[in-house]
């Protein structure tokens, strides 16, 4: 017994790889922003919604987190134009739970409990099975 | 975690999946946009469907960006999924659309997900600020 994988099977894996790998950068660089940055809540009542905005806009990592998800916006329109938008949405949309849970324990020091694990991957085969 | 805060997740979870159907709705009205037309787009964003799913989108990041000022990326992302299955309900129970058993599996995995990680704290105090000039651990 063997397995046929076909060939646009690897380049389509590597699409979803890059779609998920540049979302979760861009989710992680925008939650270490706003986790520097404090409640936006408090800023706003010191220094107004235009101070608030100046301040958002002025972070780097901020904007980095920007870059990063405009890139995995553009490599999901890539991926859209070579395979089928009812594998790559849903694939790219369920794997990032997971990857942004493994991601916020390593670089944000998120305390990823055993609750959050489980919402994790609850959600992401949830989200999966809402594309079927 | 405050009622208001809750509130703001509410926002985070309504605006990005209605957002999503808004634009989705007003291409599907303009129809394919060729990379010779591109003038198209200009008039796409000009109709009332995708000025509400722009301004629903501007309300999702504007929310998001304040949730995560005081609450885990951890906390925030699988909380909001819960967005998803009130549209998908919205669109059985309001626009009579039909939902597969696949997809109410999903909806109950979605559903139980965000209770689990409701039932948690919604932030993680880390001392990550620069260390106070004197007091860095192993000094002598």
């Amino acid at each position: 017994m063997s397995f046929h994988i076909p060939a646009h099977a690897f380049s389509d894996a590597a699409m979803i790889a890059a779609v998920v790998v540049f979302a979760t950068a861009g989710d992680i660089l925008i939650a270490a922003a706003m986790r520097r940055m404090g409640d936006l809540d408090e800023i706003r009542a010191r220094r107004g919604l235009a101070g608030t905005i100046t301040a958002v806009l002025g972070s780097g990592r901020f904007l980095s987190g920007v870059f990063f998800m405009a890139m995995s916006f553009f490599s999901l329109l890539f991926a859209l134009s070579h395979a089928d938008l009812s594998l790559v949405a849903p694939a790219s949309a369920s794997l990032t739970f997971v990857t942004n849970a493994i991601a916020a324990k390593v670089f944000l020091r998120e305390n990823v409990d055993r609750k959050r694990w489980i919402a994790a991957l609850f959600v992401c085969v949830g989200v999966a099975l809402m594309a079927v | 975690m405050t009622f208001r805060r809750y509130l703001v997740l509410a926002v985070v979870a309504l605006t990005a999946p209605l957002g999503d159907t808004m634009l989705s709705l007003g291409m599907k009205r303009v129809g394919p946009v060729s990379l010779s037309h591109l003038s198209t787009l200009l008039h796409a964003v000009g109709t009332p469907d995708i000025l509400i799913g722009i301004a629903l989108l501007i309300g999702f990041f504007a929310s998001y960006l304040a949730s995560l000022s005081w609450a885990d990326l951890t906390y925030v992302l699988p909380a909001t999924s819960i967005g998803n299955v009130i549209v998908a309900l919205l669109a059985r129970f309001w626009l009579n659309e039909w939902i597969s058993p696949w997809r109410w599996i999903g909806i109950l995995l979605i559903t139980a997900g965000v209770g689990f990680v409701t039932q948690g704290p919604s932030y993680t105090q880390v001392e990550n600020g620069p260390p106070v000039a004197g007091t860095e651990a192993g000094r002598p």
